[in-house]
């Protein structure tokens, strides 16, 4: 078997934000579903929350293809 | 990784960033000055914008054409929805016209990775992100030190105000960090990544797709490629998902950044 280990790590850093990612939505459905008028105020910050979030994702990928 | 399936057609070839480099017509020895296919994507998507706006907005009317209120709605929606909630009611005015300059360009060259005939994403090479990341981080940084009164005050103002003594040489490094490095960056490999990683899993399915049912060697391999390809039609339709949430928080970004901007307070 042969390959780079470097989409490994990729693999690794993602998980982190999956989680980050999940919780964040978790968040979100629960709000709506508490304070169905809070909706379009929830969702911007819900969004800004899940870039930031997403960003270490990114930021993983792009280092798997920098640094192989 | 060559050889995932062995047959007589010298092997798979795992699709990768050499599959982004397009370059239509070739000016020069290094290609550094080729004209490429996102280029072309990016000046069509230009003319297209243009045209389309200027043309509805040239002739409005209080009953709306369809195309009028498809203008309208995608206006509404970054007015009310991007800079409205996120600048606040005071300060978004100004501002409508960087917003929703940046979600239309982003919208299209993003959406223009799946439409039949481009199919490859602009955004999916870094130097377009980056030029847009370009204009976002200077028009930031310029209303900003205008507000302030200043570039001194303006990077005075980066610290909270009430922290303890020891902690603001700390906060300052870090604020600094955030305002000039980590935003930037972000911003522009978000979209990046996004858009290169989504076009590469396609052309995963479908190159994959391709090879394992022309040259799969038993009926199982086949019947994989056939799957592959189903998958590659519903990933594309997630894909179209992402493009459009790309640009929306592409377009909410930068209208957060802003907000920072013309805030009274840090």
């Amino acid at each position: 078997m042969s390959g780079n280990i470097a989409y490994l790590g990729y693999g690794l850093a993602a998980i982190g934000p999956g989680i980050g990612i999940g919780l964040i939505f978790a968040a979100y459905i629960n709000g709506v579903a508490r304070q169905p008028e809070a909706r379009g105020m929830l969702q911007t910050i819900a969004f800004t929350g899940f870039a930031l979030t997403e960003a270490l994702a990114i930021l993983g990928l792009v280092f798997a293809f920098v640094f192989k | 990784m060559t050889g995932v399936v062995p047959a007589d057609g010298g092997g798979f070839e795992t699709p990768g960033i050499a599959d982004f480099w397009q370059p239509l017509v070739n000016i020069g020895s290094n290609g550094n000055w080729s004209l490429t296919r996102p280029a072309v994507e990016m000046l069509i998507s230009v003319a297209m914008l243009g045209w389309f706006f200027v043309s509805v907005t040239g002739k409005l009317s209080v009953v709306p054409t369809k195309r009028q209120w498809l203008a309208e709605q995608v206006y509404d929606f970054v007015r009310n929805s991007i800079a409205r909630d996120v600048i606040g009611a005071k300060n978004f005015r100004p501002f409508i016209p960087m917003v929703f300059s940046v979600f239309s360009l982003v919208l299209v060259n993003n959406v223009f990775g799946v439409l039949p005939f481009f199919q490859f994403p602009p955004t999916g090479r870094v130097a377009i992100p980056i030029a847009l990341t370009l204009v976002v981080y200077v028009t930031y940084h310029v209303v900003a030190v205008r507000r302030k009164h200043g570039f001194l005050p303006y990077l005075r103002s980066l610290v909270p105000p009430g922290l303890p003594g020891w902690l603001v040489p700390v906060m300052f490094v870090l604020e600094l960090l955030t305002f000039f490095v980590v935003r930037p960056v972000t911003l522009a490999l978000r979209l990046f990544g996004n858009m290169f990683a989504g076009h590469l899993l396609l052309l995963v399915f479908v190159v994959g797709g391709e090879y394992l049912l022309l040259h799969g060697d038993n009926l199982f391999l086949r019947g994989s490629g056939v799957l592959s390809f189903v998958f590659s039609v519903v990933m594309t339709f997630f894909e179209l998902f992402i493009e459009f949430l790309q640009a929306f928080i592409f377009a909410i970004l930068t209208a957060l950044y802003l907000a920072d901007a013309v805030a009274e307070e840090h």
